[in-house]
């Protein structure tokens, strides 16, 4: 795995994974492809428990993200997510276009003009993120949103960066796993926040969306770097 | 410089319904809308809030919003924003507050003074039902003095809060009539406010020119049909 020629050092074939711009940009793309190929699936979890727009509203607003991208290429990964949180919360609409948005904005803060982001940095740009939703949404833990989603990802990704001899793939496969089962875990909550909260009881037994847009898109950020 | 409002709404049509109503008592007022997405869909965008933002005056904005998304995009739009120290966000209800905000910001109460008036609404207004403007009861309206005065005790729980003092400033700028109320300038929305009277007090009302008999009927219909409040 990795890729060929450049860090022929590295140890067991392994090539240590550089977060800079291109990864980040792959990101992003591969983020769009996820949200475009999951539309239905979002579609059909919030028609469940909201409004039934997530799938359309994430797959409308990353199309214009590539647009943006394509358009304007960042130079650094900070700007790419910065430009990233401006396209969501101009084009998604729904409440997840400035709870996304504040995400990538606080993560984008948090990485600065950095060039290339250590594994350590980037948990912290992921606890920005999640702190930012927190802030935005109001939410907790265990309130049946992304949230839940997000804060086990904030924390295995600060238990790889500290253990994990600075390998940025670790971290970003500790993070993807760790939101994944978390949006698993939104399955049986009792939704306390956004339109699925009028549901009461009748919303558990079903995945929030956002929960599970969030793990799509942390899963992608693995896909960029493998 | 007079403060400038934004409306941010999920619906184009309510933002420019409620700036088409806030305007009418407040026509000197700038209030810009933010209302649905770019494409014309139920939905906020920040493009939208800080184009509007970008319009306003130099006198300070006051943004008022509609349901929870409007209010995380607006936040969102105060993160962006170059000046965020010339903008604050009202947690009031979107129409109340606007008229509120707006006839304010008419009287020319600086931003901070416009947002706690969009904020002192409360909860969801019920509207009185048309103000019984003959009924005057205690008030008696005499010919004397001023061309006419009026004494009505405030009934209703909150007493004279910003919107009270909304509905008779506006009403009474649309009459042809000078009217002060204990003293201050019935048109003026703060003016009243400052008067601090609560639920008992006794408004005095004097006025003169035209209208100033409607004018008494006016505030004392309103006072004694408690706003339309509890």
């Amino acid at each position: 795995m990795g890729r060929a020629g450049a860090h022929g050092g590295a140890p067991l074939g392994r090539v240590a994974v550089a977060l800079d711009v291109t990864w980040a940009v792959k990101w992003l793309t591969l983020s769009a492809q996820a949200m475009a190929e999951h539309r239905v699936e979002l579609i059909e979890l919030d028609r469940a428990i909201g409004d039934s727009d997530h799938g359309e509203n994430m797959d409308r607003g990353f199309q214009a993200v590539l647009d943006k991208l394509a358009e304007a290429p960042p130079q650094t990964p900070g700007a790419a997510l910065k430009l990233t949180a401006m396209t969501l919360m101009s084009k998604v609409g729904g409440a997840a276009g400035p709870l996304y948005g504040t995400a990538f904005l606080r993560a984008a803060t948090s990485l600065g003009d950095a060039a290339e982001v250590d594994p350590a940095a980037w948990a912290g740009a992921l606890a920005a993120a999640r702190d930012g939703i927190v802030a935005r949404g109001k939410a907790e833990s265990g309130d049946k949103t992304m949230v839940d989603a997000w804060t086990p990802a904030v924390e295995a990704a600060r238990k790889a960066a500290m253990d994990g001899n600075g390998d940025a793939l670790t971290v970003l496969v500790a993070a993807a796993e760790a939101a994944e089962a978390g949006a698993v875990a939104t399955d049986p909550m009792v939704a306390r926040k956004g339109r699925a909260s009028y549901l009461g009881e009748r919303s558990a037994g079903h995945r929030d969306p956002g929960a599970a847009s969030s793990a799509l898109i942390l899963r992608a950020a693995v896909g960029a770097a493998a | 410089m007079t403060v400038s409002l934004v409306v941010v709404s999920h619906s184009e049509k309510i933002a420019d319904g409620a700036a088409e109503l806030a305007a009418q008592m407040a026509p000197d007022v700038l209030v810009l809308t933010a209302g649905g997405t770019t494409d014309g869909r139920i939905g906020t965008s920040l493009e939208k809030v800080l184009a509007a933002l970008d319009k306003a005056g130099s006198g300070g904005t006051v943004i008022l919003t509609d349901l929870g998304s409007a209010v995380m995009t607006a936040e969102s739009a105060l993160e962006f924003a170059e000046n965020p120290e010339e903008m604050v966000l009202a947690d009031a209800p979107l129409v109340e507050g606007l008229v509120a905000a707006a006839v304010a910001a008419q009287g020319g109460a600086d931003m901070h003074a416009v947002r706690r008036a969009a904020e002192s609404v409360g909860g969801p207004a019920r509207q009185p039902e048309d103000a019984p403007l003959k009924a005057i009861g205690e008030g008696p309206v005499t010919g004397k003095g001023p061309d006419f005065t009026g004494d009505f005790e405030l009934v209703n729980q909150a007493g004279m809060h910003a919107r009270p003092a909304a509905k008779i400033a506006g009403g009474l700028s649309g009459l042809d009539a000078e009217v002060t109320v204990n003293g201050v300038d019935g048109a003026s929305m703060t003016g009243l406010m400052t008067l601090a009277a609560g639920k008992g007090s006794v408004l005095h009302v004097e006025a003169w020119g035209a209208d100033a008999e409607r004018a008494v009927n006016y505030v004392g219909g309103l006072v004694q049909a408690g706003f339309g409040e509890p």
